[in-house]
């Protein structure tokens, strides 16, 4: 018989995450699909009751808590002790969790501690014949396996985006409070806070339905014979401010910086996508003046709608990957496109 | 600077460029012509290297050995250009470097490499390695090498490692959001799971490539053999996405024209 936890951490709030809900709703179709399995909630935070509360009416029939100031912080050690802590007093068969930063740090020590495996990335939870299977992609996205396991705990770390979130409504949980010793837990890490670009100069929006990928080209000489990165700054920071997009971009433009070459300012490794990039989940994307396979394979592989701007009419990348592609340049069209924008918001 | 003994683990990929098919093997599923296709040092791997070779530059006395689990023909080729970017001295395992093969299985291998090499003093220790994979691409692998080896102060999406004054070690990792946590760590042993860093590659260095081949050479002659089972694991499939898309070409329209077309979708 299995015995699904769902392992949730709690977030500065006190509540959930929409990604812990997601993975709530995987475990629960799980669980219906697995007769006789039973599905445990267990919650990491300095105080969890008010998210317990939260999901009162999801199909578990019981719930644990690990508490205290040191787990409002993610550090590796006190996580490992709490996750297993938890582990062992839901006697967990399979371990459903949201792939948030915080648990991807961790939950493979806990699963090397418990003597258990880990799948990470988890875009997809069935079962087969009564056994439970994960789909989860290989080599960057480009092929997609599914796989099962005869070991446990096996620990499914389900990619935040890939499942709807459960709807299941509050009420009163009763948590039972789990002992984590953490006498022979290591002190020497301490979280010191979050660093993160002004709100203004943030161009990072993992909810926006809206992915804006950026390529080399706008750092390139255009039909003049001259480069015009202010320009294309400016252009890109307006089509983001009116549209509220999430700014990635290729490898070579954030390489560029590095090669000495004019960059755009606000563009970091954290907005790559691609081969050593993201790929993120958003219903549409518009690349521009990207000429690679990694923006358009990729970093797109979970973007809905797809649509490239490009000077190329046979950009072998753009083809057969975007739904529509716009030969044109992409300063006059994004300057067009601010416009209209700007006139009708 | 204290002066630190860094490990990186890292292994070898198929060129990103390169098409990839997924095939039925024998013990579970292979890339279509695996051993053919051109291989680099996995890129994250890569990043970690770098940044292990410009610590130990900037901490007199340390040293970097890199811990690779690869099919030794191909990390002999692979070796010839990345043995001239930083020096450091080879552990080679020799098995296969799939991304299909066991994380579990991976780590243990790798941590016993780690663990027999000479003159390893654990309060000097940082493990290096890619936060994740482009062949597994699990995110998994470096955690339990760390739990192996009693480390329990581990970081992931490492971009920065700043080694403060009194020996304690500021690092950033990245989190949901385009952002980053900021941890203090009292100083090592740590483990590190690298992102991109902020380094770029560096450049051949012929001087480094040859002091480095003196010893990878010996080291790929000598790698202890590594069979990966799998045990326990077993794949219902492996296939390809569909890909192609039908595409619509736009050639003939005015900038003005698209952009009205661009904004209606946007809206839409």
């Amino acid at each position: 018989m299995e015995t699904i936890l769902l392992l949730a951490h709690v977030e500065t709030d006190g509540l959930l995450a929409k990604s812990a809900r997601e993975s709530l709703f995987a475990a629960s179709a799980l669980h219906t699909a697995i007769p006789g399995s039973n599905l445990f909630v267990a919650l990491v935070g300095e105080n969890v009751q008010a998210a317990a509360d939260s999901i009162a009416a999801c199909p578990a029939i019981k719930y644990f808590g690990a508490t205290g100031a040191e787990f409002g912080q993610s550090r590796y050690a006190t996580d490992a002790a709490a996750a297993t802590a938890l582990c062992k007093a839901a006697q967990a068969t399979l371990v459903i969790a949201p792939a948030t930063s915080r648990w991807n740090r961790v939950l493979s020590g806990v699963a090397q501690r418990l003597g258990g495996r880990v799948d990470s990335h988890v875009t997809g939870i069935a079962q087969i014949g009564g056994k439970p299977t994960v789909n989860r992609w290989y080599y960057r996205q480009r092929m997609e396996a599914v796989l099962g396991r005869t070991q446990r705990p096996w620990f499914m770390l389900v990619d935040p985006g890939s499942q709807p979130a459960c709807d299941c409504g509050a009420g009163k949980a009763a948590v039972e409070l789990v002992p984590v010793n953490l006498a022979d837990v290591s002190r020497r890490t301490t979280v010191v806070g979050i660093r993160e670009p002004k709100a203004s100069a943030q161009t990072i929006r993992p909810d926006s339905p809206l992915l804006f990928v950026t390529g080399a080209g706008w750092t390139k000489k255009q039909a003049d014979g001259q480069t015009h990165v202010p320009e294309a700054e400016k252009l890109i920071l307006d089509f983001l401010n009116v549209t509220r997009a999430s700014l990635g971009s290729s490898k070579s433009l954030v390489d560029l910086g590095g090669e000495g070459q004019a960059v755009l300012p606000f563009l970091s490794h954290l907005n790559q996508i691609g081969q050593t990039g993201a790929t993120p989940r958003h219903a549409k994307g518009l690349s521009t003046c990207c000429h690679g396979e990694e923006p358009h394979t990729v970093g797109w592989r979970f973007i809905g709608e797809r649509r490239a701007i490009s000077l190329d009419p046979n950009c072998g990348w753009a083809r057969g990957k975007a739904d529509v592609l716009y030969v044109a340049d992409a300063f006059a069209v994004i300057s067009s496109v601010n416009a209209l924008l700007a006139a009708n918001p | 600077m204290n002066a630190y003994q860094i490990i990186v683990c890292g292994s070898i990929v198929p060129d990103p460029l390169q098409t990839l098919e997924p095939v039925a093997g024998a013990a579970g599923p292979a890339l279509k012509n695996e051993m053919m296709l051109p291989a680099i040092l996995d890129p994250w791997a890569g990043h970690a290297l770098f940044e292990a070779g410009n610590l130990a530059k900037n901490a007199p006395g340390s040293k970097v050995w890199l811990v690779s689990l690869s099919p030794k023909a191909k990390l002999q080729q692979v070796m010839m250009t990345v043995a001239q970017k930083v020096p450091f001295e080879l552990v080679a395992l020799d098995g296969p470097a799939s991304g299909f093969t066991e994380a579990s299985e991976v780590a243990a291998a790798l941590a016993g490499a780690i663990q027999t090499i000479p003159g390893l003093d654990k309060s000097r220790l940082l493990v290096f390695g890619g936060w994740e994979s482009a062949s597994r691409g699990a995110g998994v692998t470096m955690q339990m090498v760390g739990e192996h080896l009693g480390i329990a102060d581990q970081f992931q999406g490492v971009d920065q490692l700043t080694v403060n004054p009194d020996g304690s070690l500021e690092i950033l990792e990245r989190i949901e959001g385009g952002k980053h946590q900021v941890s203090k760590c009292d100083g090592p042993p740590a483990l590190l799971g690298w992102a991109t860093g902020n380094l770029p590659e560096p450049k051949n260095n012929p001087q480094v490539g040859m002091a480095n081949m003196r010893v990878v050479m010996p080291s790929l002659q000598k790698a202890k053999p590594v069979k990966l089972a799998g045990e326990g694991l077993t794949f219902a499939g492996v296939t390809l996405p569909k890909q192609l898309r039908t595409t619509r070409i736009v050639k003939d329209k005015s900038p003005a024209e698209i952009a009205q077309e661009i904004v209606q979708w946007i809206k839409k």
